[in-house]
This record gives C-alpha cells, sequence and structure tokens, in this order.
C-alpha cells in the first residue's frame, strides 16, 4: 500500500490521538472557520492507532501554539489527545489533554430551561462526573451535558 | 455541611446533604410536631425575617413555609403578583435576591428555571431555601416524604417503595429517589415508557447501589409494596399538548386496585391530585397524603430553624 506522506511542520502543534470523528469538531475549537489562521493545517481522519487498537483523528497546525482554555475545549471531546508542540522540527512539549474537576465557561449548559442560559451574569460550570468518555454535570441544573461539541463556547 | 451545623447553610438540593444531616432534620421535625399543631408555643426565631420568593404558582409549599415561619416567631414578607415587580421589567433574577438579601434573614425560592436556587445561593448572603426549580429539585419536598414514611412505618432502611406517575418530569421524584437510595430503600418505578425515569437518574442510582426495577404495570407492584408513591402527570411541564394527552389518566388507584395491598401499606402523594387517586382511597388506612401534606409545616420549621440559629 501507498504510504500519503505529511511534511513535518517546523513550528506548530500537532494534536494526536484525538477521538475518530471528532477532527472536524477539534478545527472548529481552533477556530479555523473564522478566517484566522494563516497557515497550513493538516487533518487525518480515521487513522489506524499503532498505540492502541482502533482508529484516531490527528491535526496538524503550523506556526500555531494552543491557549489552555482551547487544550481544555479539546479535552471535552477528544479525552486521549496527545498535544505536541513542535519547535524547530523538534517536540519541545508533549502531554496529553487534561480535564479538572470542575469545567467553567468552556460550554453552555444543553438544558434550555437551565438559569445560566436566561441571561443571569453567570459563566456556566459543570462537575465532571466522568473523564473517558467525558460526562458533565451542570453545577446549577443538575443535568448532564448532551452534544457536547454542539454546547461549546 | 458538617453533621449537624446547618446554621447559614443554604437548602439547595438533597444532593448536598449526608444521610446523617438529614436524620438530624427529621429528627428535629419530630420535636417540631406539637409546635406546629399548635398545642404547644415557642418563638425562637422572634426578630427574624424570612422572604418568600415565589415566581410560580404555588399552595403547600408557599403556605407551610409560611405557617412554619409563624409557629417559631418569625415574620415573612413577600411577593404577591410577580407582575408588580421590577421582574416584570426584566430585572434578572441574580438582581432581585441581592436586593431581597438585604431585606429578610433567609430567602425562600420557588422558580420556573432549574438551577435557580444555586444561582441564588451564590449571590445571597443570607442562606436560600429551594422551594423548587423548574423541574429541577425540590429538597424540603424530599425531607418531608421523608419525614412521612419514617413516621409511618417507624423506618425507612429497606422499605418497599413504588413510584408511579410522571417519573420524567415530576421534580419530586428525582430528589426523593436519590434520597432513599441512602436509606437503602428498595425502588420501583412505574410508568408509560414516555414518562420513565431518566436514565442520567437511573445510571446516578445504579452507582450508589441501588438497582431500581421499571414497569408499566402498576398491578403486578402493589402487592409487595409498602409505600406507594403517586405523582400526578404534570400539563404544564409538556412541550406537547398532544404528548400528555396520549399519557394522562394512564393510572388511578382506588380501592379495588388496593385490595391485594399490605394492610400497613401506606400511599403518598405530593399534592395537588387530579384523578391519580379515587376520593373513596381517602378513607382508607393506606392514605397518609393529608399527613404528609401537613409534615411539611415540621419539617420545614426544623429547617428554618437549624439554618437561622433558633432553639428549642
Amino acid at each position: 500500500m501507498k504510504e500519503i506522506k505529511v511534511a513535518p511542520i517546523r513550528n506548530g502543534t500537532v494534536i494526536d490521538h484525538i477521538t475518530s470523528g471528532q477532527a472536524l469538531n477539534v478545527l472548529k475549537i481552533i477556530g479555523v472557520n473564522e478566517n484566522n489562521i494563516y497557515s497550513t493545517i493538516s487533518v487525518a481522519l480515521h487513522v489506524q492507532s499503532q498505540k492502541e487498537i482502533g482508529w484516531k483523528d490527528i491535526v496538524k497546525i503550523e506556526d500555531r501554539e494552543l491557549d489552555p482554555e482551547t487544550v481544555d475545549k479539546i479535552a471535552l471531546i477528544a479525552p486521549n489527545a496527545t498535544i505536541v508542540i513542535i519547535r524547530d522540527y523538534y517536540v519541545a512539549e508533549k502531554f496529553k489533554v487534561n480535564l479538572g474537576d470542575r469545567v467553567t465557561g468552556l460550554a453552555k449548559c444543553s438544558n434550555p430551561n437551565c438559569i445560566t442560559n436566561m441571561g443571569e451574569p453567570v459563566e456556566p460550570e459543570f462537575d465532571v462526573v466522568d473523564r473517558n468518555p467525558p460526562s458533565l454535570r451542570c453545577v446549577y441544573c443538575d443535568r448532564y451535558l448532551t452534544n457536547v461539541s454542539d454546547n461549546l463556547l | 455541611m458538617s453533621k449537624v451545623d446547618f446554621y447559614d447553610k443554604d437548602i439547595v438540593s438533597i444532593r448536598d446533604f449526608s444521610r446523617e444531616q438529614i436524620e438530624y432534620i427529621l429528627d428535629l421535625a419530630e420535636v417540631m410536631v406539637p409546635y406546629a399543631r399548635g398545642e404547644k408555643t415557642k418563638h425562637p426565631l422572634s426578630g427574624k425575617i424570612l422572604g418568600n420568593l415565589f415566581f410560580e404558582p404555588s399552595t403547600r409549599t408557599r403556605l407551610s413555609f409560611e405557617s412554619a415561619a409563624h409557629r417559631l416567631g418569625a415574620d415573612v414578607i413577600d411577593v404577591s403578583q410577580m407582575s408588580m415587580t421590577s421582574i416584570a421589567k426584566g430585572e434578572t433574577l441574580s438582581d432581585t435576591i441581592r436586593m431581597v438579601d438585604a431585606y429578610c434573614d433567609a430567602i425562600v425560592l420557588r422558580h420556573p428555571h432549574e438551577g435557580a436556587a444555586r444561582l441564588a445561593a451564590k449571590f445571597s448572603e443570607n442562606p436560600v431555601i429551594n422551594a423548587g426549580d423548574g423541574a429541577g429539585s425540590h429538597p424540603t419536598q424530599t425531607l418531608l416524604d421523608l419525614f412521612t414514611m419514617k413516621r409511618s412505618k417507624g423506618f425507612i432502611d429497606g422499605l418497599n417503595i413504588v413510584l408511579v406517575g410522571d417519573l420524567k418530569y415530576g421534580r419530586t421524584v428525582h430528589s426523593l429517589t436519590e434520597a432513599l437510595t441512602m436509606f437503602g430503600a428498595k425502588l420501583t418505578f412505574v410508568a408509560p415508557e414516555s414518562l420513565q425515569m431518566p436514565d442520567e437518574i437511573v445510571k446516578h442510582l445504579k452507582q450508589k447501589g441501588c438497582v431500581p426495577k421499571k414497569t408499566a404495570v402498576l398491578e403486578d407492584t402493589i402487592n409487595d409494596a409498602d409505600v406507594l408513591y403517586v405523582t400526578r402527570i404534570q400539563k404544564e411541564r409538556f412541550p406537547d399538548p398532544a404528548e400528555y394527552n396520549k399519557v394522562a389518566g394512564t393510572y388511578r388507584i382506588d380501592n379495588e386496585m388496593l385490595r391485594e395491598a399490605k394492610k400497613d401499606l401506606i400511599v403518598m402523594h405530593p399534592l395537588p391530585r387530579i384523578d391519580e387517586i379515587a376520593p373513596e382511597v381517602d378513607s382508607t388506612e393506606h392514605a397518609k397524603y393529608f399527613e404528609q401534606a401537613f409534615n411539611g409545616i415540621p419539617v420545614r420549621m426544623a429547617l428554618l430553624c437549624a439554618i437561622l440559629g433558633g432553639k428549642m
């Protein structure tokens, strides 16, 4: 089988071990649709994972390092993702995304009747009940967050 | 909350309570019974003011909080018509709470949106008691339900409890099942599929070691039941009236249905009822729903006394 090569990046970030099917949501979190990225992004969908049995997605972004809030949002939809920061072709940092015990201001509550969706001056907050797959319960209305990618802020 | 220290604490969700804390309130409620009936008089909350904020219609909860406050010597301020207030002008709940907080020593809040009480507790310096937030929690109802079971049966541990009716939208049953799990009660959920207990709640109960049974057939469950907890199918909680019409009147408890039931079965209902329980059941030994409504007073007296530092 002929391999498709993706050229290594000089500076930027590789997001590896994304839950298969979530790469496009990762791009949404990074803000690709907002026309604010001026360098190459490579996306690999449904790639055989070498580490574990199963499939994964990969996203490579040149000339960009992710801020902690973006990394936390990625953790909400891809809890196994690894962030690799490349500087001058070398791996400068590598870490797994990690959800804390509480998530604040990253997603709105999926319950339309929740008080946090009524224009009150509070940030939505969730307790992390399970990490993989992520299960989040609203601190205010006690409901579990559904459709996480649709409710990201 | 530590075991017996409720002073200045918010009462938002039964999830915030430990079993020991629930038992403390139930024991204190027992002490309150003769005061709640007016057989004894004591005013440990004299000089305190309770602010009743009811954004949704309520009869029992509102009146019983008022009665509880008066029995303990506290004054009550409230808003009789929300349409006459700044809320009608679009004021946020957080602003309303900060204002009312300055006028009283504790706030009782009923609100149509889930999570309102948690938000109010965040903005209020004084303690907030959740008197029902949308389809969410109603912890004082849970406590009075537990008190009714304990008074009628002597204990709660291991009771066979059948919950029937609207288990999806009914806020009382969500809080109640959470608490009953702490007491090791055996739960059976009876509802049409469209009104069954939400999966997330069942999952949570299982994590706590309770494996509830689910069925749509009430008749199969009554004979083994110690407690039959009936709820109204609430029209106002249905997003689609057609869905309501499909399930309205599904279950109706009458004497014929209770013929083979245990002699000491108790039938409970948070009220108001529509036609879930036939009036003929009222005069049987099984009927506990009016006693249950009375029990709201000693339980709310116990809570008010505990959070406002009253000494009995």
